[in-house]
């Protein structure tokens, strides 16, 4: 009896390696170097939450404080995301469109927030938003500073970059004939924009959004002096855990420490599936 | 829709792209503009439809002065070389794209775009593809959709740049048919860009022969073949051989000898012939030189001949030999052209 192999094809099998060598070695490589530095810190923190029980984790969980901590860091820094992603959007427009003098700078000042240790930025921006402040006052007596609005001040300025530079090279490489096509087709500037530009950038923007929504769920140095820390008002998740840490409740921290993790894992595996499927639809993007 | 275009000059930052070109296009002709990359071909193209505007001189549409209307304005059905398709959009919303954006007042209802977008997929053969993804067609295919898009706004004129420059042989030479019979169909006054010389000859009407921003010839296939009216048509279109030559008396000197051919108007030029318009003659007044090599092409062949040049680089001709007419390698052939042109310097 002859046994063939591809009659019956395996469930699932590796990628057929290339005949680039080092499939083996790469691999090894990666998995060592994911478990060094993600799996093995994060198996621990799973490892110390387990510790709690289920009754503890639910207790935790359902603490008021808590919540209201995990409400505040996923809603600002959804927000911030959103507001990053019109602001990215028109910046990356601006440097990829238009030559005007000065534009290599504002391209490098972009970058800006990625190099500045976050504490100056808070301390920057607290300064200018707080109710005294050059901005602040202009406001006032609306608040900024000290307020959840002020969190996503400190979001919107740490998150920038990331739309910014996912959506600049895809913008660069956008075919100029196919905003022509669209002229030629009776389609004014708006049109064109909103139902050609845009849709052939959504997966670039949503890329840029779920990177700045996850940068700033896990944001602290900047935020702490701008947010005020007001428990159940402007306190995010990250700081409860600096805070329960410094009560020596470890399985605590950790315990909101694994459900943040939970939920961003969540969301970035959803804005990843919608990609694999816009990809699927449309081709390479 | 006549088309009329009156000393357009095109300059890009200071470098003319189209120096002085005026070109009269018939209602419901198909046209091919023919040139090598760099001769402005496109750029004529781009002024037509409104993508580029001329540094000076104006473009009709009928009567209708069209120099200063914008693209959308022009009503012109362009179609990209790389088919431009928007890819997040299934094929017919690519198609109905252009009866979607409409203002609300002149937008048909949905369902008469619906039916017009079916009907132009039955007119360009790809029926049941409606659903499909631009991706997930042929380049052919592609190109197709391309063309219905462009029809979809019923526009004035047609107007392709390099149309079917992106695909391979064969599906250029169905395509080419296709389109030939497309707008004998749909009567379209239509413009394309080629610089592909066959599908010029093969599909147009008249051939417009452009280089360095000029225009060089406009004719029939026949014209432009059998007429050239510049040194550069001839060479540019089918194939040639040059000689420098000098006309004493009635009659054509190269090197100082009688070639035996016969022109009047004494002068320095450049005699052009093609190689299937030569006759191997054992005459004293005709042109000689060694053969160098020999190649069968389809129904006939070709043998590559030297002639001697006192000490410079030969002079390098091709002529067309009868199959059943015995050739040698490094042998002397003489031979004399029996149609040519001299054009003078």
């Amino acid at each position: 009896m002859i046994h063939n192999a591809t009659a019956a094809p395996a469930k699932w099998r590796l990628k057929q390696p290339s005949i680039i060598p080092g499939f083996g070695l790469t691999l090894g490589f990666s998995l060592a170097y994911l478990s060094l530095i993600i799996l093995i810190p994060v198996a621990g923190l799973l490892w110390r939450t387990a510790g709690l029980g289920w009754s503890g984790f639910f207790a935790v969980l359902t603490d008021k404080r808590t919540l209201d901590a995990l409400y505040i860091s996923f809603g600002t820094a959804f927000v911030a995301a959103l507001v990053n992603v019109v602001f990215g959007v028109v910046v990356a427009w601006v440097l990829t469109r238009y030559n005007f003098p000065g534009r290599r700078l504002i391209d490098a000042i972009v970058d800006l927030p990625f190099a500045l240790p976050t504490a100056v930025a808070g301390i920057a921006l607290a300064a200018l938003y707080a109710p005294n402040g050059w901005v602040g006052s202009l406001f006032m007596p609306f608040r900024i500073a000290f307020t959840p609005l002020g969190i996503v001040v400190a979001l919107v300025f740490i998150g920038l970059p990331f739309v910014v530079r996912t959506v600049q090279p895809v913008m660069e490489e956008l075919d100029r004939e196919v905003e022509e096509a669209a002229a030629t087709l009776g389609a004014n500037r708006f049109q064109t924009i909103s139902q050609v530009i845009l849709p052939g950038l959504t997966p670039a923007i949503l890329t840029g959004f779920a990177l700045a929504f996850a940068r700033g769920v896990g944001e602290y140095g900047s935020v702490i002096f701008i947010a005020g820390n007001i428990p159940y008002v402007s306190e995010i998740a990250p700081l409860l855990i600096v805070i329960r840490l410094e009560e020596f409740n470890y399985a605590g921290a950790t315990a909101i420490a694994t459900i943040m993790l939970i939920i961003s894992f969540a969301m970035l595996f959803v804005i990843n599936l919608i990609q694999a499927w816009n990809r699927r639809r449309y081709g390479n993007v | 829709m006549e088309v009329t275009i009156n000393n357009i000059r095109k300059e890009f930052e200071r470098f003319p792209a189209l120096n002085d070109v005026s070109l009269k296009i018939a209602s419901g002709e198909l046209i091919a503009l023919l040139g090598p990359s760099g001769s402005g071909k496109t750029t004529l193209l781009r002024l037509i439809a409104g993508l580029d505007f001329p540094t000076s001189g104006k473009i009709f549409f009928g009567d209708q002065d069209a120099s200063h209307h914008s693209v959308q304005e022009r009503n012109v059905g362009f179609v990209f070389q790389h088919y431009a398709l928007f890819r997040h959009m299934t094929v017919a919303e690519n198609i109905g794209f252009g009866l979607k954006v409409r203002p609300a007042g002149s937008r048909p209802p949905k369902a008469e775009i619906r039916r017009r977008v079916f009907d132009l997929l039955e007119m360009v053969q790809l029926g049941g593809l409606d659903k499909r993804y631009p991706n997930q067609l042929s380049g052919g295919q592609r190109q197709r959709v391309a063309l219905a898009r462009a029809m979809a706004i019923e526009p004035r004129i047609l107007l392709l740049d390099e149309p079917f420059g992106a695909l391979d042989a064969k599906v250029r030479k169905e395509l080419r048919r296709w389109l030939r019979e497309f707008h004998d169909r749909t009567g379209h006054t239509t413009i394309f860009v080629t610089h592909d010389q066959e599908e010029a000859l093969e599909l147009a009407d008249r051939v417009v022969v452009m280089s360095q921003g000029r225009i060089e010839q406009v004719g029939s296939a026949d014209d432009v073949y059998d007429r050239p009216g510049s040194p550069f048509v001839f060479s540019f279109i089918g194939e040639s051989s040059q000689l420098p030559v000098e006309v004493k008396g009635g009659n054509t000197l190269f090197q100082g000898q009688p070639i035996g051919i016969a022109e009047t108007g004494d002068g320095a030029g450049e005699l052009f012939f093609r190689p299937e318009d030569v006759t191997l003659i054992d005459a004293p007044d005709a042109l000689f030189g060694k053969v160098t090599a020999c190649r069968r092409l389809a129904g006939t062949r070709i043998a590559e001949i030297d002639i001697a040049n006192h000490g410079h680089a030969p002079y390098h001709v091709e002529i067309e030999v009868p199959l059943h007419t015995p050739i040698e390698l490094g042998s002397e052939a003489r031979f004399r052209p029996t149609r040519w042109k001299v054009f003078r310097r």
